[in-house]
């Protein structure tokens, strides 16, 4: 462990820290509207470090479904990990070994992933994890805090600090859907499967993560036939 | 179902799906189909999540569809993430405010 690149770490990350905390906020506060409490909260939060497949998982939880939809669920909605721990793999170089590779990989996160990619010369697994662990902290504290001021706050207050997480998902997909075609092609589709399984009878009883499992793979690979990326694109 | 074997199963597959590319797979993925649909994954899957369930998100769904509004406009218009989150949560918050008023 290199101190000085720790620390570097650190600081890069606290916009991280920063943005995560008042995000996190947000899935307290929701998760104690869906019935989880505080502890259970602040778990899911300290354990797993992603903001779409918590969500899911929150659904899915609630929802009473089983195991497997919920291994199904992660599987679908965090296979983007899979792809930049790819290219993260890449950029630590092969004189980085398997130990330190596998503790850098449970802070790979779309924002720390970013960092690390843009971190000028080399990029060491110290740097790295340094901007993971402000990051975790602001999650998890955040979670806790909104969990508890969820707990507290009045019905009302409570259900709007749960938009916050649609309002960071909103952030996101507009910026692409605005740049680039194909992807305002896909947010379409997915806009349309979603509502067809929302009500539309018979579809509407499939349980709601699973729905979100087939939302995304449907219009990811219809997006992908029509819109193939061009070869080799340098990550 | 017991919530802690949901979290358990939760946590160890998202650590998986990140540990084992960055230990095994060294080489980058060839396949342009999987590259390509690992591309639209993110936005498809946000866009799933995030519509219609909005709209089921407060008392009222005229609530949930201005927050959406609100949070669509501020993103088109480049806005912090932060911006537009808190944005449509107060959007949703002041509007229910104004229903239960009338």
């Amino acid at each position: 462990m290199n101190t000085k690149e720790y620390v570097a770490g650190m600081k890069a990350g606290m916009p991280v820290c920063i943005g995560y905390f008042s995000v996190s906020f947000g899935f307290g506060a929701m998760a104690i509207a869906q019935g989880l409490n505080i502890w259970q909260a602040v778990l899911i939060s300290a354990t797993n470090l992603t903001s779409a497949g918590q969500f899911a998982g929150l659904t899915v939880i609630t929802s009473g479904a089983t195991i497997i939809e919920m291994i199904l669920t992660q599987l679908v909605i965090n296979s983007r990990y899979a792809l930049m721990s790819l290219a993260l793999g890449q950029r630590f170089g092969p004189l980085v070994g398997t130990r330190k590779r596998l503790i850098s990989a449970f802070f790979n996160t779309d924002e720390i992933f970013a960092l690390g990619m843009a971190r000028e010369g080399r990029l060491t697994t110290s740097f790295f994890v340094g901007a993971g662990t402000v990051s975790v902290i602001g999650w998890t504290v955040g979670t806790a805090l909104g969990a508890f001021a969820g707990s507290l706050l009045p019905q009302t207050l409570q259900m709007a600090l749960s938009v916050m997480l649609y309002g960071m998902f909103i952030a996101i997909v507009i910026p692409q859907a605005k740049e680039e075609k194909p992807m305002r092609f896909a947010m379409l589709l997915a806009l349309l499967f979603s509502c067809l399984f929302t009500w539309l009878p018979l579809l509407n009883r499939v349980s709601a993560g699973l729905a979100i499992v087939i939302c995304t793979v449907a219009s990811a690979a219809i997006c992908a036939l029509l819109f193939p990326l061009e070869e080799e694109v340098a990550e | 179902m017991n919530i802690y074997l949901q979290v358990l199963a939760m946590a160890v597959t998202t650590y998986l799906i990140r540990a084992l590319p960055l230990t095994l797979l060294k080489k980058p993925i060839r396949s342009r189909f999987l590259r390509s649909f690992l591309h639209y994954v993110p936005v498809a899957c946000l866009t799933a999540m995030t519509f219609p369930a909005i709209l089921f998100a407060a008392n009222h769904m005229i609530s949930g569809a201005a927050g959406l509004l609100v949070g669509v406009l501020l993103a088109f218009k480049n806005k912090s993430l932060i911006v537009v989150a808190v944005a449509s949560c107060v959007t949703v918050f002041l509007s229910e405010l104004l229903i239960g008023l009338l």
